[in-house]
């Protein structure tokens, strides 16, 4: 997104120098006073051009950020309007879906503090969170009017399949636990 | 009123269809059981091979003790003195099975054995893995296809070789679990239903509980579900299929002991992890792609790349170093070596010795497949024509099942099924063309409706777009010079017709191209079909003689024809016999892990090795005491309380699979753990023999003195029929073993180890000690040699 800053020239100041430097091996003291001056001098022109470009860099990437924090906002507030269209009830399974992935976090983390042990425990816990929620999605996408696969099933239908499914699951999840 | 007519005919036509194929599939699964019973028929109803005897033994546990007693049955009769958790080191589900089919016969008061149960397993579960391919193929491609792969799997030799009746071994229900798992899978795919996603984690678990090959199914079906997304055709029904199957198989295939936490842990399960993610994360995009403008979702996706790719490399580089931590990344041994065909014999010399390990020659894919096997490349085009999900995934069980079976030979199995619905497909598809043209030409010849041209034109482009159906089938020779002669000629035509009146003709053509079904002439296609059913009866004739003559084989009996009459070879279980009525109950037997399970179901002994062969260590010890010298060998058989030692011997009758044959593994292993053990030693320039040139260290190992001892008295010149020439070392003595039982046609020698003598008595040293102290006895007890 930035491009990329290339270093000034030194070509321009570099004339004087050789042939001074020539000389100055066979007038060493005075020679030398010149020839550190003359870098003082070629350091302070090449600071300023480095100064120059950055700052025209600074400049272009405030105005491209600001683009994209534009845009960043713009897509925020899409989304955000693109959500508030959607029927309540799917509304209800994705905060359930949430619920769900945020309890499983809870876990993951609560493990990182006490250990693993014993892993079947863990291991069961977290995933009937994870079926939970993965349940929950595959009812979302059934009962969703906007699907046109699922146009002819009945949301009783998919109901009574995310019932059972979660039956099984919590069936094996109780096995599991230990 | 003629509609209603008509619908009414159609669908009285649909419902006698219905019965008839109801009826074919009834047909087929009797005549899979009846084609696995040739073994019964020839020999007796008695379990084959090494395997299945163990799960036999264990079966026959479960119906004695209940099922709580076999969960945590610790066994001490097998690895001595190390034992083995059968609970949870064995796939539960053969024995589930047959345990439950037992119980379920004997409550309603049918009087089956336990033995009759597990000998017939394996076909009745063929017959049910028949029905499971006609429902699979139906779901790929319709009614008439999965009739013909059903029929096809009934009889197809590989999967024969593997399930007849009396070999009972975990592939007899794993197959069958197979097939139905990729039916359920296919078919919530197919309709998006969450209760075909339940029914497939469930079958899943049966799989998992039945076979270590369960690892196929959990990598297959996130590659397909990958393949799909990377192809475009992602929908809701995928992620309906994969996510559910993912959570709930990984919490099942936890559930068996036998896999535990490696459900999580090992690189095997990897793969549907990560696609799980993926998954995840594409039906997120796809989501987001529904709710928002183009512009706006150009933004978002940069926004999330730049994000999202740092967090992926973070991600990835702590899973490689987790992998890359462990020397194997993770995978087991048996299933690196399907990966990397060479790993087994660079690591695990155990794994590359396994006679069903070992990659299959090029005869045994016609011997196993037969006509299929090209019947399949037909069927992989027919797949593509249209391609669905579920054809997508057939091909890409058909190709990965290719490549595994070109690993290793006992993996041609995995190939059988898929084998069989790429070719019901192609012969459905090519029967269908067949007699949809004869249909259309008697139905033309009966109406008598005659116009030339156009008729010509539709022929003519009929057959030129038929003409690459054509190649497809098999039928050859009468047809192709008929049909390249009408493609020139339609060519020609055709190139005429477009430069005279491009646009008068090219509409009717094309009109008349969408209109007429593909047909080809009348002749050609009476042949093709009577040609298609001439291969189906040679396909028929080769099944049943493979099971009669090739796959019938207890291997526990051996039969040889000869001038005189049928010879029966019983000598394995006269030997079993034997050491079941003339041992202590309490005594071990050593012999190589190949006949640790029969000895221990048979025989009822200890034993120091079997065929689980999961410590190397122990087994490495064996074989270095059949490779050592026979003090050696007493000493290491004296340490593992070892009291009688076994030896499989052919030489007498030409039986090739003896011990002799297999000594070079047993160096290998026992030179691979104990080095003092070098192969070179037992080699002769190169060459692996027992005669007369044999090395001094192979004539005076212990393998060879006990398969040999007295030998030579059976034809005075110890000519050996397997090896084909005269023994090295003919007349010798055994010092530290003592030869108990020989069976009639010498092929299992049993020996007794010879107790330690209480007294020592030095012959070297006699006239110096003589009538001394036992002082000086004692002095000189360390420096004798205990047996002279």
């Amino acid at each position: 997104m930035t491009t990329k800053a290339t270093r000034p020239n030194k070509k321009p100041i570099y004339f004087p120098v050789p042939p001074v430097s020539f000389v100055s091996s066979l007038f060493p003291s005075a020679i030398n006073k010149i020839k550190r001056q003359n870098e003082i001098e070629s350091d302070l022109i090449s600071v300023q051009l480095l100064h120059q470009n950055k700052i025209r860099e600074q400049i272009r990437c405030a105005i491209e950020m600001a683009k994209s924090t534009n845009d960043a906002q713009l897509l925020i507030q899409s989304l955000r309007k693109a959500y508030a269209a959607t029927p309540t009830n799917l509304k209800i399974i994705d905060l359930y879906v949430v619920y769900a992935v945020a309890t499983a976090l809870i876990q993951v983390g609560y493990m990182a503090i006490v250990g693993s042990f014993p892993f079947n425990s863990f291991l069961s816990g977290v995933l009937s969170c994870v079926g939970t929620a993965v349940l929950a999605v595959c009812l979302r996408i059934q009962v969703n009017k906007d699907n046109k696969e699922f146009k002819d099933l009945p949301p009783e239908r998919a109901f009574a399949d995310f019932i059972l499914c979660n039956l099984v699951l919590h069936l094996v999840i109780m096995n599991f636990l230990g | 009123m003629a509609t209603s007519k008509v619908e009414g005919s159609s669908s009285l036509r649909h419902a006698f269809g219905g019965v008839l194929s109801v009826f074919i599939l009834l047909l087929i699964g009797v005549v899979a059981f009846s084609i696995r019973l040739f073994s019964v028929i020839k020999y007796e109803s008695v379990i084959h091979e090494f395997d299945p005897y163990f799960n036999y033994r264990v079966t026959q546990f479960l119906s004695k003790n209940g099922i709580y007693d076999f969960w945590n049955w610790f066994d001490d009769r097998t690895w001595y003195p190390l034992g083995r958790v059968i609970g949870g080191t064995v796939y539960p589900g053969l024995t589930l099975t047959a345990g439950t089919m037992w119980k379920l016969a004997n409550s309603l008061n049918i009087p089956l054995s336990v033995e009759t149960v597990c000998v017939f397993t394996a076909p009745i579960f063929s017959a049910f893995a028949a029905w499971a391919t006609y429902l699979l193929t139906k779901e790929v491609k319709g009614t008439g296809a999965g009739i013909t792969a059903a029929a096809i799997l009934a009889m197809v030799p590989s999967y024969i070789s593997r399930s007849v009746a009396g070999s009972y071994d975990n592939e007899a229900v794993a197959i069958f679990a197979l097939i139905f798992t990729f039916y359920l899978y296919i078919k919530t795919l197919n309709t998006g239903s969450l209760f075909y996603a339940t029914l497939n984690s469930l079958a899943y678990f049966y799989m998992v509980c039945s076979w270590g090959g369960y690892t196929f199914i959990i990598n297959l079906i996130p590659m397909h579900v990958l393949l799909c997304i990377v192809t475009g055709r992602y929908s809701s029904r995928l992620y309906i299929a994969y996510a559910p199957l993912v959570v709930l198989g990984t919490l099942l295939a936890a559930l068996v002991p036998v896999v535990g936490f490696n459900a999580v842990m090992t690189s095997e399960h990897f793969g549907s992890f990560l696609v799980f993610i993926i998954i995840h994360v594409v039906a997120l995009v796809y989501y987001i792609k529904g709710i928002l403008t183009p512009r706006l979702f150009k933004v978002a996706t940069t926004l999330v790349l730049t994000v999202g790719i740092a967090v992926c490399a973070v991600v990835v580089a702590i899973l490689v170093a987790l992998v890359a931590s462990s020397p194997t990344k993770g995978w087991s041994g048996r299933s690196l070596s399907l990966l990397d065909p060479t790993y087994a014999s660079k690591y695990i010399p155990i794994i590359a010795s396994v006679s069903e390990h070992q990659p299959p020659t090029w005869p045994s894919y016609f011997m196993d497949i037969n006509v299929l096997a090209f019947l399949v490349p037909a069927g992989i085009v027919a797949c593509f024509l249209p391609l669905s999900d579920a054809s997508s995934f057939a091909v890409l069980y058909l190709v990965t099942s290719v490549y595994f079976s070109g690993v290793m030979v006992r993996l041609m199995l995995v190939l059988a099924p898929a084998a069989c619905i790429m070719s019901g497909i192609a012969l459905s598809e090519a029967f269908g063309v067949l007699t949809r043209s004869m249909k259309f030409h008697i139905t033309k010849y009966f109406e008598c409706s005659h116009t030339e041209a156009p008729a010509k034109l539709g022929e003519s482009t009929s057959t030129e777009s038929s003409a690459p159906l054509e190649n497809m089938t098999k039928s050859d020779t009468t047809e192709k010079p008929e049909v390249a002669r009408k493609e020139k000629v339609a060519r020609r035509k055709q190139k005429k017709e477009k430069e005279l009146t491009e646009n008068a003709h090219v509409k009717p053509v094309s009109a008349k191209k969408e209109k007429r079904p593909l047909v080809l002439p009348l002749e050609a296609s009476i042949v093709s079909v009577f040609l298609l059913i001439v291969l189906g009866g040679l396909y028929v004739l080769h099944c049943v003689w493979a099971a009669a003559e090739a796959y019938s084989a207890p291997s526990i009996v051996l039969t040889s024809h000869s001038h005189d009459g049928l010879h029966v070879f019983d000598d394995f279980r006269e030997a079993y016999a034997w050491l079941r009525h003339n041992t202590e109950v309490d005594d071990k037997v050593a012999s190589w892990w190949d006949y640790g399970y029969q000895t221990t179901a048979m025989a009822n002994r200890t034993v120091i090795v079997d065929n689980n062969t999961w410590n190397n260590t122990h087994i490495a010890t064996v074989g270095t005491a059949m490779s050592s010298p026979e003090k050696a060998a007493w000493e290491i058989f004296n340490s593992l309380d070892v009291k009688y030692v076994l030896v499989v011997f052919g030489g007498l009758v030409g039986y090739p699979s003896d011990d002799i044959n297999k000594f070079l593994w047993m160096v290998r292993i026992g030179g691979g753990v104990f080095p003092h053990i070098k192969e070179a030693d037992y080699l002769k320039d190169g060459q692996y023999r027992v005669d007369a040139q044999a090395t001094h260290t192979m004539l005076n190992c212990l393998m060879y003195k006990l398969s040999y001892y007295r030998f030579v008295e059976t034809d005075g010149k110890g000519f050996d029929r397997v090896r084909r020439y005269e023994i090295g070392k003919k007349h010798f003595k055994l010092t530290h073993f003592e030869e108990v039982f020989t069976t009639h046609h010498w092929m299992v020698r049993i020996y007794k180890l010879k107790p330690q003598k209480n007294r020592i008595r030095g012959k070297s040293r006699k006239s110096k000690l003589g009538s001394k102290s036992t002082s000086s006895k004692s002095g000189g007890m360390t420096h004798k040699n205990p047996w002279n």
